[in-house]
């Protein structure tokens, strides 16, 4: 995509030195021929793009994942994957957008639209002539790992019905549920909001829209922008009075972080706020950890002899972070776990890359070295993984129960049931 | 003629020495017309003689635009640079502008251009230039900056008018091979690496005549006669030196134009500073890099032109008046030319020196017959200067023919207009990932391998004039050895005991029309279909490209090797700083701590350019051994 200022993503090709490490690590590159791979579709192809050419230049650059180990690797500080999701928009922008992609990016419509109904959207959505359909008509595989809608209520209704039982604190912090928080795992927004609550702070859940991740991912910038202004609305506020926004989405965290920023171009007081305030949950209570905030009045999960064993893999959008492991470092405190740490690059999922039919297979492919490692710890119960997207092909690759991290600390903190998925 | 080519072609077995051969006997040619420069001047010169039926021979003492051609800023001139100080100018440039568009369309992209008003800029010059603009006839709309701003994001913003003229970008090298190629398959024989040692002379004094001319191939050392009815010289900064093989003063004024590349385009229309023509003034994009230019200094010698530290700052420093942020982008190479500047009479700056083309008829002028010097003009009008060369010709050899250039298009126009995306599009189109052998600018193994075999080739450098090798950010860091050893393969595979040579069988048609294009090279397609009926059996004379005949002593891998990263070393070093200086360091690892590249075989062996590469100073290592 042209380069509209200085501070575009663009410009950051000019970092590169073509020494092909993101080639040599992408994962996708590795298991298919259809993308020639980070340096080629990033930095290279991005000389030769520019705006109202006669033609797209490119298409291949569809077939990146979006996963950011280029970018991890990368000794130079290419942003290759933000170059390569705005050649997206750019071809989206020249061919138009086909319905499917319309769709996958739309996470908080289809959230809002099938909760009215969430067991008849279920089995609408997940009934195998359904499956069959909208592979054929859509394009979305049918073994591809779909969410369920939650049939107990949205986390808002949750927060609603226990609005009397929410601990008010001079301590405040700001919760950012995303979407699949939601809609699907409400659980998940209940365990944060136990653990938060157990450590002294005041939960502020203020409306908030989609991330637009998966608008920006699918190449829809226009509408990605809708949300992102909708969120610094309601957001914005919270950050210049000093409140941290916690997330238990790493890819949500780190749209408001850096992607919404960096693909959308916008440099604004607004968003530099929100950026600045935003934090992953781990990211944070690894902060108070250290400074001795954090209780730790855990209840083990395991014991010596029989530790609890817990395969764990930080997503590809964790990593982008930059801020090390925090799951992994606040699990440690825990007596009685044996986390055993996932090197792998990437589940494959990419968010809603593999649920697309040309690509399942990629995804799949990409995943075998997650689904290997999960395999080679031996029997365990279950494995953990920050995001969504990620745990729900993890639990479709090895046919075992993910959990979010925050689960198994709410837990730990005796305030959550691991097995059954809800507060206690 | 047919039997002299075919005396010079006799392959000689490797064992020979060269120096040996200089004794032997001279082959002999002779021609109606010998045109001497292969720029963009000597070429449409060869061109237009070829058509109107001379028979033609062109000889360039090293590749095809290695001078000044393949040195500019490549901008396709409306004329709006021109139209007030040099009306005369702008009136060529616009008439010329439009008719390469047809000749030449895919070697030309139509960015536009647009003239701005910066805060530097005060006073009346951009009433005068709207003024003159109507005068001259060059097409000029005033738009409002933030139209412009729209089209041009990096543009200064403080800027106050912007006007927009049709200013296109060139590709010197492509246009020049195709002229080059048209002519061939007009009848013209193109000699590269043939260098003019001395001029053929005949009658005394006040009677003096130009016969032909003595040329040496650099490559075999052979030494050839050729007499001509007329000699062209179209040398550009050279000319000097060439007229004076006949005795005959001819003061060029050398203008030494230092340019330098950003990585990637900052712009993708021509940006012009809307005042009289200075230095750093202007911002064009050509393929994918933005190029600022120029200076404009008279300097003695138009052959070791060195880029001072203080010149690069002054450039990035004009620059960032166009583009605030240009001095701080990454800067890939510098580069200089030299304008073949001339004007009877003159002795001022070079800069205010006129860019008309000249004619000298040294007939009139010196009571020399037999000579032409054509100079001066711009890359713009070098298709008028060759109509007007040949016009002259005309009258000298007694004959009247028209001048056909203006309506002939060159091979490849079916192509269109270049555009930014082209290159990517078909390796996309054709999924030719897989074969990209310089990846910075997309150039597939069977784009080199085609240049070689379809076009004379000695180093690694005149494959970069044709397919750009070794153009882009990394600048031959990861290009260079797949290169080399894409040549010693088919080198090898032609000196197979196997391979059944018919005759001149490995040697192909000289074919660049679609040089540049990866869908093209990856179909082998060639464009004979597209020769120009009636064409002599000339255009059917093999191509001879030395780097790929293991016959040549200039086959040599490691040679080839060391001859390109020199060449690449020597514009990369006024701007080494910063992210280049990163890159340079990755290139250093890779050829002198990986490959030991300064340590391999064959120390002593020289290309023609070995010398030229170094900077005429044998002595300096390669890379930067120091």
């Amino acid at each position: 995509m042209h380069t509209t200022s200085w501070h575009s993503v663009g410009n950051s090709m000019d970092e590169c030195i073509k020494c092909n490490i993101c080639t040599s690590y992408c994962p996708v590159a590795e298991v298919t021929e259809a993308f020639a791979g980070p340096k080629y579709s990033g930095p290279q192809a991005e000389r030769f793009r520019a705006l109202d050419q006669i033609a797209a230049p490119d298409h291949s650059v569809d077939y990146c994942s979006g996963c950011r180990v280029c970018n991890e690797v990368c000794p130079a500080g290419v942003k290759i994957a933000e170059i390569n999701a705005r050649a997206r928009a750019q071809m989206a922008a020249d061919n138009g957008i086909p319905l499917r992609n319309r769709l996958l990016g739309r996470n908080e419509l289809l959230g809002k639209a099938g909760s009215f109904a969430p067991s008849l959207a279920n089995f609408v959505l997940h009934n195998p002539l359904s499956r069959v359909l909208a592979e054929k008509v859509m394009g979305i595989a049918a073994e591809a790992p779909l969410p369920r809608w939650s049939t107990t209520g949205t986390f808002n209704d949750w927060l609603a019905r226990t609005k009397n039982q929410r601990l008010r604190s001079d301590k405040k912090v700001v919760y950012f549920h995303g979407c699949a928080t939601q809609y699907y795992e409400p659980f998940i927004g209940q365990a944060a909001v136990a653990v938060l609550e157990h450590n002294g702070y005041e939960v502020i859940v203020p409306p908030q829209n989609c991330c637009g991740l998966p608008l920006l991912s699918n190449g829809e910038f226009d509408a990605a922008e809708v949300y992102h202004q909708g969120n610094l609305a309601r957001l914005a506020g919270f950050a210049r009075a000093g409140y941290p926004i916690v997330g238990t989405s790493t890819s949500c965290t780190l749209t408001l972080k850096e992607e919404a920023p960096e693909l959308l171009d916008r440099h604004d007081e607004a968003t530099l706020a929100v950026k600045g305030a935003t934090w992953d949950i781990f990211e944070w209570l690894r902060e108070l950890a250290e400074t001795d905030e954090l209780r730790t009045d855990f209840q083990p999960l395991g014991t010596d002899e029989k530790p609890f064993l817990l395969p764990y893999h930080a997503p590809c959008q964790y990593r982008a972070h930059r801020v090390g492991k925090p799951s992994l470092d606040v699990l440690a405190l825990i007596p009685g776990m044996d986390v055993r740490e996932s090197r792998a690059r990437c589940c494959g999922i990419a968010g809603t890359y593999g649920y697309k039919t040309e690509k399942y297979q990629i995804g799949m492919d990409v995943g075998a070295e997650l689904f290997d490692f999960v395999a080679d710890q031996g029997p365990v119960e279950m494995t953990a993984c920050d995001s969504e997207t990620c745990r729900w092909q993890l639990e479709h690759g090895t046919h075992i129960p993910s959990r979010h991290p925050i689960e198994v600390l709410a837990a730990a903190y005796g305030l959550y049931d691991l097995e059954a998925r809800r507060a206690r | 003629m047919i039997i002299a080519y075919a005396l010079r072609n006799t392959h000689h077995p490797p064992v020979i020495h060269q120096r040996e051969k200089i004794t032997m006997i001279s082959p002999s040619l002779s021609t109606e017309i010998l045109v001497i420069g292969g720029g963009a001047t000597g070429t449409g010169v060869a061109w237009d003689a070829a058509l109107r039926g001379f028979a033609t021979i062109l000889v360039e003492k090293r590749d095809l635009t290695h001078g000044t051609t393949g040195r500019y800023h490549g901008l396709l001139h409306s004329g709006g640079r021109y139209v007030v100080k040099d009306p005369h100018s702008a009136v060529e440039c616009i008439a010329e502008n439009r008719i390469l568009r047809r000749t030449h369309t895919h070697c030309i992209e139509d960015t536009s251009g647009f003239f701005v008003v910066t805060p530097e800029d005060e006073g009346d010059y951009p009433d005068r230039f709207l003024a003159a603009c109507a005068e001259t006839g060059v097409p000029c709309k005033e738009i409002s900056v933030a139209q412009a701003l729209r089209r041009e994001p990096l543009l200064n913003p403080r800027i106050s008018r912007v006007f927009e003229v049709p200013d296109g970008a060139a590709d010197s090298f492509l246009a020049t091979h195709a002229t080059a190629q048209a002519a061939r398959q007009a009848g013209a024989r193109i000699l590269t690496y043939h260098q003019v040692v001395g001029l053929l002379m005949d009658g005394g004094e006040g009677d003096k005549r130009v016969t032909g001319a003595v040329v040496r191939d650099t490559v075999s050392d052979e030494t050839i006669h050729i007499r001509a009815d007329l000699v062209i010289n179209a040398s550009g900064a050279w000319a000097g030196q060439i007229a004076q093989m006949a005795g005959v003063g001819v003061k060029i004024i050398p203008g030494k134009g230092v340019m330098v590349a950003t990585n990637h385009r900052l712009v993708n229309t021509v940006i012009n500073r809307c005042k009289m023509p200075s230095d750093g003034d202007i911002l064009v994009p050509v393929h994918t890099v933005s190029i600022i230019g120029t200076t404009d200094e008279k300097v003695a010698d138009p052959e070791n032109l060195v880029i001072t530290p203080g010149e690069v700052q002054f450039m990035l420093a004009e620059g960032d008046k166009l583009v605030p942020g240009l001095s701080r982008a990454r800067i890939v190479r510098a580069w200089a030319g030299v304008r073949p500047l001339y004007q009877e009479g003159f002795s001022g700056d070079s800069r205010d020196a006129t860019r008309s083309l000249t004619l000298l008829d040294h007939k009139a002028r010196d009571g020399v017959r037999g000579f032409l010097t054509i100079t001066g003009g711009k890359w713009t009008t070098f298709r008028m200067m060759a109509e007007k060369t040949i016009d002259r010709a005309c009258e000298h050899l007694g004959v009247e023919r028209a001048c056909t250039t203006a309506s002939t298009p060159v091979p490849g126009i079916e192509q269109g207009h270049y555009w930014l995306g082209h290159r990517l599009h078909e390796v996309e189109a054709e999924a030719l990932q897989g074969g990209l052998v310089c990846e910075c600018e997309l150039v597939t193994r069977q784009m080199v391998e085609s240049a070689a075999r379809r076009n004379p080739t000695v180093t690694l450098d005149d494959l970069r004039r044709d397919v750009r090798l070794g153009m882009g950010p990394c600048q031959g860091g990861f290009c260079t050895y797949r290169a080399v050893g894409i040549l010693h393969e088919i080198g090898r595979e032609r000196h197979d005991p196997d391979f059944v040579l018919e005759g001149e069988a490995d040697a192909e048609e000289w074919e660049v029309a679609y040089l540049q294009s990866p869908a093209q090279s990856s179909k082998g397609q060639s464009i004979t279909a597209h020769a120009t009926p009636g064409a002599t059996t000339e255009s059917a004379l093999p191509t001879r490209s030395p780097a790929i005949d293991r016959r040549s002593p200039v086959s040599n891998p490691n040679l080839l090797l060391r001859d390109f990263l020199q060449e690449r070393w020597k514009g990369v070093l006024p701007v080494l700083w910063g992210r280049q200086l990163k890159q340079e360091r990755l290139d250093e690892l890779i050829y002198l701590s990986l490959m030991n590249a300064d340590h391999l075989p064959d120390a002593a062996a020289q290309s023609p350019m070995t010398g030229f590469y170094r900077g005429g100073d044998g002595e300096k290592k390669i890379v930067n051994g120091e």
